[in-house]
């Protein structure tokens, strides 16, 4: 999997309540509505200057607070690509794979918004190609990289039924 | 080598050794969403034709984040988690029964379980030594159907707490403290367990405080081993059958081990806009406060009514006070005891049992520019309902104090 696009920064304890803030709650009946609002607290321009493909590049604990899979699932329908951090909170991470957005750990420091970046999921290469550097990443698990690759959790468990763990 | 609280509880899941860094496939014991996750747990297994319960005892549909319904749309997210537990036959906690967190602590969580909520404070029922973690709409959801899920076993940080307490300082100040000292990605997914001297003095209410807060360090749970008092929460709840022996092996291996001294602690205020940003009621004293909030599932409990009510009798607060009882049952017990009378004689505004206004939702969001202290976890900018207030987190006692004085007060000068 090859992803490349242009980078949104954003800096550490990106919350859930920045990416889909509780006011918003009665919006979870219409996911493309409370997409509009998508990290309105952190920047609230962002809904409106994000493209298909674009990717966010934040610093530590993305994601960090409620377990509201709304969070990964607006991101993506907003139509952000990949997502790379220093560190992600666990439940966003797990999430994020789950409904088939990758989420990649890496150092950050030397993208800035508006580099162009490819990233390779299954090595974990990340290249600023802006830069013209590349960045070495942690690799995703093996089992949550064929969740991802199957398309999230929920192909996953079309495809085989249940959990395959193994090859 | 021995094995830490979750490896134990998981070597009995599967029967055989698991240690930390395994994935596996574990049955659970229940499963359980609310009505901010549920509906899409209920859509996702639609779309999967897995309308189904693995067992209809052990799965939970909980409203309590917006409950009762302020808005139509919620209404109809709420019909919905009432038509699926018709459809399968499990368990509703409908609109004032309580906060999922504290409901299942005192019904359904037992020594040794193992338990998925779509809420991350589902670590909460870890201190009755079961393995309880949050998860997303969909991971809950298969859970539901299938009767099992995925997890990676987590590594274990050890928190070894001695001494006592000083009067004045709760769980809540100890939680906070830790947090402060190894912040808000401090744990990120570890186990974190909680033992010593200080742990065991602990009432279970207190302790439900500590491993509730186990996720805003990033931890997977928060766990105690089982004690006597483990046993006498259980009996006091009916359940007394339940009890059993959880305790880590002496010579488990722990990723990490902290040595806190409970004695040499003081109240600590968690200032905006997140939760490790603790400071020492010294340099909180002062700041005005527009309304207080007592409640939620990290201190909505009788032992924390009780301490701020003992505050509040026969006087009047300076803010505007919220005051929500996590569960029917607290409900109940604090009317009888009088504690509701000394909330609303001292100008509170008591909610029914549910998450009031610490999710931003309804019952008490806050205006611009306003200042709110809080007993929950969670300080996030926005979380309130508004990203222009402050959010300060606090101890019950340091809630009641600040709400007497209009400004964030040492609760110790009123004991």
């Amino acid at each position: 999997m090859r992803i490349k696009g242009r980078v949104w920064k954003f800096g550490d304890n990106i919350s859930t309540d920045h990416i889909t803030p509780g006011r918003y709650f009665h919006l979870r009946s219409n996911i493309q509505e409370l997409a509009r609002h998508v990290m309105e607290d952190a920047d609230p321009e962002f809904p409106r200057k994000v493209k298909p493909g674009d990717i966010i590049a934040a610093g530590k604990n993305f994601g960090l607070g409620s377990s509201r899979e709304y969070a990964p699932r607006v991101i993506k329908i907003s139509g952000v690509s990949c997502i790379l951090a220093k560190s992600f909170a666990r439940i966003f991470y797990r999430n994020a794979i789950n409904i088939g957005l990758p989420v990649i750990t890496c150092d950050t420091d030397r993208i800035d918004e508006g580099d162009e970046v490819e990233i390779d999921v299954e090595k974990g290469i990340v290249k600023n190609l802006t830069k013209g550097e590349e960045i070495p990443a942690s690799p995703i698990p093996p089992f949550m990289l064929r969740i991802l690759e199957d398309g999230g959790i929920e192909e996953h468990i079309k495809k085989y039924g249940d959990f395959r763990l193994e090859e | 080598m021995g094995k830490t609280i979750t490896e134990k509880i998981f070597s009995e899941k599967l029967k055989r050794d698991v240690r930390a860094g395994e994935i596996v496939v574990s049955p659970i014991d229940l499963a359980f969403v609310q009505d901010g996750t549920g509906p899409l747990s209920i859509e996702e297994l639609e779309k999967l034709n897995m309308v189904r319960v693995f067992d209809s005892g052990k799965v939970i549909l909980f409203i309590d984040h917006a409950s009762p319904s302020p808005r139509r749309e919620l209404s109809n997210m709420h019909i919905k988690l009432r038509e699926f537990s018709k459809k399968t036959g499990c368990i509703l906690s409908d609109v004032g029964y309580g906060v999922c967190h504290e409901v299942v602590v005192e019904e359904y969580a037992s020594p040794g379980d193992v338990i998925i909520g779509a809420d991350s404070h589902t670590c909460t029922a870890g201190a009755l030594g079961a393995f309880a973690t949050g998860m997303g709409s969909t991971d809950v959801a298969l859970g539901m159907a299938l009767g099992k899920q995925w997890f990676r076993v987590p590594e274990t940080l050890r928190f070894v707490v001695q001494g006592t307490l000083p009067p004045g300082v709760y769980s809540k100040d100890l939680i906070l403290h830790i947090i402060g000292m190894i912040g808000a990605d401090g744990a990120t997914y570890k186990a974190m367990e909680f033992e010593g001297e200080a742990i065991e003095k602990l009432s279970m209410e207190a302790r439900f405080t500590l491993t509730n807060m186990a996720v805003e360090a990033g931890a997977k749970t928060g766990l105690i081993a089982t004690d006597e008092k483990t046993r006498e929460y259980l009996k006091s709840m009916g359940r007394e059958e339940k009890y059993r022996e959880i305790k880590p092996d002496a010579d488990a291996e722990y990723e990490k081990t902290y040595t806190i001294d409970a004695s040499s602690l003081e109240p600590v205020v968690a200032f905006p806009h997140t939760v490790d940003n603790v400071k020492s009621i010294k340099e909180a004293e002062g700041i005005e406060i527009d309304q207080v909030y007592i409640g939620t599932c990290t201190n909505g409990r009788l032992e924390d009514l009780r301490i701020a009510a003992q505050i509040l009798r026969g006087r009047e607060v300076r803010t505007r006070l919220i005051v929500v009882p996590a569960s029917r049952k607290v409900y109940l017990d604090a009317l009888k005891e009088g504690l509701i009378e000394i909330f609303v004689r001292a100008g509170g505004a008591v909610i029914s049992p549910g998450c009031g206004p610490c999710v931003g939702i309804h019952q008490g969001v806050l205006g611009d520019k306003e200042r709110v202290l809080s007993t929950q976890n969670r300080n996030f900018k926005g979380r309130m309902g508004n990203p222009e207030g402050e959010i300060f987190l606090a101890s019950p006692a340091t809630a009641a104090a600040t709400a007497l004085e209009g400004k964030i007060t040492d609760p110790r000068r009123y004991l």
